[in-house]
């Protein structure tokens, strides 16, 4: 009973920030902020629901199973997520910020 | 050579986790292909440093938990961001220096900064990474660098790197 419990918590905490996540994507101003809201659904969003669907399933292999995801998806989205805002960069999308604190507007690791 | 060994071992075990069924023909199937796949790993050499990196396990281990928290608390802060008003979202750029040895380590921080949500590293090069950040906040905490010191400790304690091929 106390581990289902925990587990909706968990699952709660992160639907929440799924949520959260969503509304950020429609807020946010451009792509580059947006993918900030995204950052939000793949870190705390997915973490939070593989941990609460582990305390779910107990020592199973279905837990082992969620944490090898887990553990990709640790890898892999921040790849994802510099790829897209690299594509971004490359396409010639000036992100809209306040204050741009580079030194020159070269753009780094481009090969020329 | 050795690092190939290890990784069809780390190959067998995941398949051994996937499959859940356990009869002799299919677990035989299993050692094979993890085999194979370490060969063609080893012939393709990206076995290496870079593409199995076990010299990093122990000290990977102990940079995530804190990773991990710093994650959390800048969840926090973002959600905070998105569902207050407007007027906070001041987005900001910034050129901080990454001093790591390997590409690896560079690659490490890179992940670490994107993964911490309000700061996302666009562009990485000539030892420094473009950060793009929500809020200024964030932008200074990375300048503080903190993460940077880690990452650099991350690597460093196991440089030179061993030659195993």
């Amino acid at each position: 009973m106390a581990v289902e419990v925990i587990s909706w918590l968990f699952v709660g905490i992160g639907s929440l920030f799924l949520l959260i996540g969503a509304i950020g994507l429609l807020r946010l101003g451009d792509i580059f902020a947006r993918i900030h809201a995204a950052g939000l659904i793949d870190t705390m969003g997915l973490g939070f629901l593989i941990l609460g669907m582990c305390f779910y399933s107990g020592f199973t292999l279905v837990t082992a199973k969620l944490i090898i995801i887990g553990i990709f998806m640790f890898f892999a989205s921040p790849v994802s997520t510099h790829a897209l805002s690299k594509a971004a960069l490359d396409g010639n999308i000036k992100p809209e910020v306040d204050e741009d604190q580079r030194p020159d507007k070269r753009r780094l690791g481009a090969e020329e | 050579m050795f690092r190939s060994i290890f990784l069809a071992v780390v190959l067998f075990l995941l398949w051994l986790v996937l499959s859940g069924i356990y009869t002799p023909i299919l677990i035989s199937f299993g050692v094979l292909s993890a085999i194979i796949v370490a060969w063609i790993a080893y012939r393709m050499d990206v076995a290496d440093h870079e593409g199995f990196p076990i010299q990093l396990s122990w000290k990977a281990v102990s940079y995530w938990p804190w990773l991990i928290v710093e994650i959390i608390k800048s969840n926090i802060a973002v959600a905070g961001l998105i569902l207050g008003s407007r007027e906070n979202i001041k987005p900001i750029l910034i050129r901080i220096p990454a001093n790591q040895k390997t590409e690896l380590g560079q690659v490490t921080y890179a992940n670490s900064i994107t993964l911490t949500p309000g700061t996302v590293s666009i562009a990485v090069g000539e030892n420094m990474i473009d950060v793009h950040s929500l809020s200024k906040a964030a932008a200074e905490d990375l300048k503080q660098g903190v993460m940077h010191d880690k990452v650099c400790r991350l690597e460093d304690l196991n440089y030179p790197l061993p030659k195993t091929k």
